[in-house]
């Protein structure tokens, strides 16, 4: 089970990236839970300096750029 | 390449639509044609060649280099520069400003990453380059980073760090200079590619009907405003312009895709340049959605003393233009 983050203000660009995560988890058939962090407060706890990010299992993978499927996908079969 | 597009234009214009040569709605289909081709190539080229630097430029070094270095103001000039180069949306300016506050960066030398950002991006200068040409736009984009250096060294200066907001107080606490090292994201340019072209896609598709919309209304006024209009009004130089101008513009709110077309018609019926670019920086630099944004981090107090500054600032730069252009 994995845990997953999206952190965003809720820009057009974290939508996308929920998007992507979304249908990847839907494609890969994994286990997870997803959360979207909206709250700024929230996001900056892990001290990135830009949004959308990906956070997998409290580690952030992705952040500043909405991510391709594929590369969702290697992260979550890691 | 542009006279390849006027061609393009004209074919359109005079032989596919086979409209008379000299009417007046040819001219301006003619002028509405080009322009728009010709903005949407440049805004293709400048945005992708500005998505290449965002996906290399290293901001967490950036921040590392400047909470442990002290350059005798030089650190302003830098942040105003990356302000530059940085797109300036919901997705990065809260997160950068609390993040370069974190990482123990001075007050002021944030502020001139802030002013710089929205004020040079790259639809402006895209914009600038299809209708003023590459010096005007030179001295947009230097004027514009000089002014976020210059305004955020003086915002430094005034002690303002007891009007941000509590939640940055309790930040500041806890800021630590040794910020985490991330581990870099090894890609290479192929693998950034996909993620570049989406962004490119996704910008232009965002302003393009503000760029049309821009341009018709920029070609309809040509033909309706007479020639040297405004300089008969204007000419005299009135030192009030500019700052009508930008006290005009600050409220408002307009894309900057929108603006420039416009502007560009005003300046060619004798609007000062000095003052047309005065009133795009007050539209594009300031302006109420980023007040909203930035009530996260500073209270109201402080964002009129930021605005202020700012407000006077592009009008003593307006003065600057139309003196020297």
């Amino acid at each position: 089970m994995k845990n997953i983050k999206i952190l965003g203000t809720g820009c057009p660009k974290c939508k996308k990236t929920e998007a992507v995560v979304m249908e990847t988890i839907a494609n890969l058939g994994i286990e997870a839970v997803v959360e979207k962090v909206e709250d700024i407060q929230e996001i900056m706890k892990y001290n990135i300096l830009s949004t959308p990010a990906v956070v997998v299992d409290e580690v952030v993978r992705i952040k500043g750029r909405v991510p391709t499927i594929n590369e969702v996908g290697a992260l979550f079969n890691e | 390449m542009f006279d390849l597009i006027q061609s393009l234009a004209d074919w359109l214009t005079y032989g596919v639509f086979g409209i008379a040569n000299e009417s007046h709605f040819g001219a301006t289909l003619d002028f509405f044609i080009y322009e728009t081709l010709k903005i949407f190539v440049l805004l293709f080229i400048i945005v992708f060649l500005m998505g290449i630097i965002n996906s290399y430029f290293p901001v967490e070094r950036l921040r590392n280099f400047l909470s442990r270095h002290k350059l005798y103001g030089l650190e302003h000039l830098l942040a105003s520069l990356f302000g530059a180069i940085t797109p300036f949306c919901s997705c990065s300016s809260v997160p950068l400003f609390i993040g370069f506050v974190q990482g123990g960066i001075p007050l002021g030398v944030t502020f001139s990453f802030l002013i710089t950002s929205p004020l040079v991006n790259e639809v402006a200068l895209a914009l600038f380059l299809g209708m003023f040409g590459w010096k005007v736009t030179l001295i947009y984009a230097m004027s514009g980073i000089l002014l976020g250096a210059v305004g955020g060294w003086v915002l430094g200066k005034m002690n303002l760090q007891g009007y941000l907001t509590d939640w940055v107080h309790q930040i500041w606490e806890n800021a630590s200079r040794d910020a985490e090292v991330f581990e870099e994201e090894h890609q290479t340019f192929i693998q950034r590619l996909p993620a570049i072209s989406q962004e490119v896609k996704d910008i232009i598709k965002g302003i393009a009907l503000y760029v049309v919309l821009g341009i018709a209304i920029g070609a309809g006024m040509h033909g309706f405003i007479p020639e040297n209009f405004f300089e008969q009004y204007l000419s005299g130089g009135q030192w009030w312009t500019v700052p009508l101008a930008v006290l005009l513009a600050v409220p408002m709110y307009a894309n900057a895709a929108g603006i420039v077309p416009v502007i560009q018609v005003l300046v060619v019926k004798g609007v000062p340049i000095g003052t047309a670019i005065a009133f795009m920086m007050g539209t594009v630099g300031l302006s109420l959605p980023e007040a909203t944004l930035l009530k996260k981090v500073m209270t109201m107090r402080l964002i009129a003393v930021f605005f202020g500054t700012v407000t006077l600032f592009i009008i003593l730069s307006g003065f600057l233009f139309n003196l020297i252009l």
